[in-house]
């Protein structure tokens, strides 16, 4: 890789001729830039209290939005969480509870 | 000056894996079906032999050939397949992919019905069916012109400024399966002519990462890519031509998109796509000793289509007959039929037209069937018959 960004910030303004041929995508790891956590319909809430630091959840989230410094749960990356749930489901301890996205929205980019 | 060549009987089959073993596919994943099956058992042959260094993968269903050829694309390989009828129709959503990924696959079509009542031979319901699929389209009429054919559409597919899959077409049985004399390149100048195949963005080019097959249903942005692919689809044409000139250079033998014999003074003309065109030639050529100035316009490039080449070249003729393999039941008219009505649209000064459906399942094109086509053309022009008719040429 080249080590220079893939520049998509004009892609609203792009021709069709502009697009990569065939919609191939010239760069690996930007799945980062892509904010999926608008998909969200319920988010997902630790409580500390309960929470083991067995990272069951951080092995089973499917997104790796399960953020961990230090080899502890700090949190969830909720730019990309779409809150599917697995994470309260797997979590042995009732440490994750599913709460209803509302006006409280935390931000979403 | 044309380079020299041996002149070889064969058959339109054995033609097309030769074409391909002189190509140096890197991947050919295929499964067989009559009557294609005799190209890929050629081409297995030239494999187990060593006479080609392919892959070729072998695969449960004419859906997963299409499929291991998309996935060989996207890695950067040279991609070559065959099928047939019912076939091409298991790939359907498979050519859609090819086109829409820009992947140059190249696939020899053996024309053939399309069940049911079950059927193994020639007419063109199945290439037919994939005439929207934003694939290039090459019909031939002879083995020779399978080969040749064959050879131009993977220059064309793999130039850079295309990048789509293309289809060479023959017809089951008629040109698959007869013996033909046909002239072969030596393995050295088709090497030169087809050259190296250098993709844009391989996936086994792991110093450039590149995602394939991605999605495109959110924020609009499909609607580009697909007129990027209309784009590419016109633009091709002029590739065709270009590729076409170049072989005919090489090879001695005259290439157009569209080829006609006597058409520049013929007051009937009869349009067809592949073998039927010599039929039909040779029952112009009667009437032309007798006077009557009888014509045929074949065309060789069916997609893109040559529109204002058509337009120009039926531009003086009285009354056009025009020759369909296949039905779009409902339309107006069989598929070809539809296409030359609509590219004589905006012409200043137009024939009558008459659509003929013929030859369906192998039904035999006799020569009598196309002496009753010239006679019924000058009726037309006459004014016994009206234009725009449908008639199911030889059926009870």
């Amino acid at each position: 890789m080249s080590g220079k960004k893939w520049d998509v910030s004009k892609m609203d303004e792009w021709t069709a001729e502009e697009f990569p041929r065939g919609a191939t995508i010239p760069e690996a790891g930007n799945s980062a830039d892509y904010v999926t956590g608008g998909w969200r319909s319920e988010r997902p809430v630790r409580d500390e209290s309960k929470c083991t630091q067995c990272l069951l959840c951080w092995i089973f989230c499917p997104d790796t939005s399960v953020r961990v410094e230090g080899e502890e749960v700090v949190g969830f990356d909720y730019d990309h969480c779409k809150g599917c749930g697995i994470c309260a489901h797997e979590c042995t301890f009732g440490a994750i509870e599913m709460v209803p996205e509302g006006c409280d929205l935390p931000e979403v980019k | 000056m044309a380079v020299e060549q041996k002149t070889v009987a064969t058959t339109g089959n054995v033609l097309v894996a030769e074409a391909f073993r002189q190509c140096e596919p890197d991947v050919v994943a295929a499964y067989p079906i009559t009557p294609q099956t005799t190209i890929v058992e050629e081409f297995a042959k030239f494999v187990a032999q060593g006479k080609v260094h392919t892959d070729y993968v072998t695969v449960e269903s004419e859906h997963s050939a299409l499929s291991a050829c998309i996935g060989a694309s996207a890695a950067g390989a040279r991609v070559m397949t065959a099928t047939s009828s019912q076939g091409l129709a298991l790939m359907w959503e498979e050519l859609h992919i090819a086109s829409g990924m820009r992947l140059p696959i190249v696939m020899a079509n053996a024309n053939r019905a399309l069940s049911a009542p079950i059927n193994i031979h020639c007419d063109h319901s199945d290439i037919m069916g994939a005439r929207d699929a934003g694939w290039i389209m090459y019909f031939a009429e002879t083995a020779q012109e399978a080969y040749d054919n064959t050879l131009m559409a993977l220059r064309v597919a793999e130039h850079p400024d295309v990048l789509l899959p293309a289809l060479s077409a023959l017809d089951g049985f008629i040109t698959t399966h007869s013996i033909d004399r046909a002239e072969m390149f030596s393995d050295e100048d088709v090497a030169a002519f087809v050259g190296e195949y250098e993709p844009e963005r391989a996936l086994l080019d792991v110093a450039n990462p590149v995602s394939h097959g991605t999605f495109a249903g959110l924020g609009g942005t499909f609607l580009e890519f697909k007129k990027a692919e209309r784009n590419a689809m016109d633009s091709s044409m002029g590739v065709i031509k270009d590729v076409g000139a170049e072989f005919a250079e090489l090879s001695g033998r005259p290439f157009d998109v569209i080829e006609g014999w006597g058409v520049e003074d013929a007051d009937y003309v009869i349009v067809a796509l592949g073998s039927t065109a010599g039929n039909a030639r040779h029952v112009a050529r009667e009437l032309r000793s007798q006077g009557i100035k009888a014509g045929v316009l074949k065309i060789r490039i069916f997609r893109p289509f040559p529109f204002t080449e058509i337009a120009e070249a039926l531009a003086s003729a009285k009354a056009v007959a025009v020759l369909d393999r296949a039905d779009s039941f409902g339309a107006e008219g069989g598929p070809l039929f539809l296409e030359i009505r609509s590219a004589l649209f905006d012409a200043q000064k137009r024939p009558a037209l008459v659509n003929y459906v013929y030859g369906l399942g192998g039904a035999d094109v006799r020569l009598e069937l196309m002496h009753q086509v010239f006679g019924d053309l000058a009726d037309l022009a006459d004014g016994v018959h009206e234009p725009g008719r449908l008639v199911y040429l030889g059926a009870r």
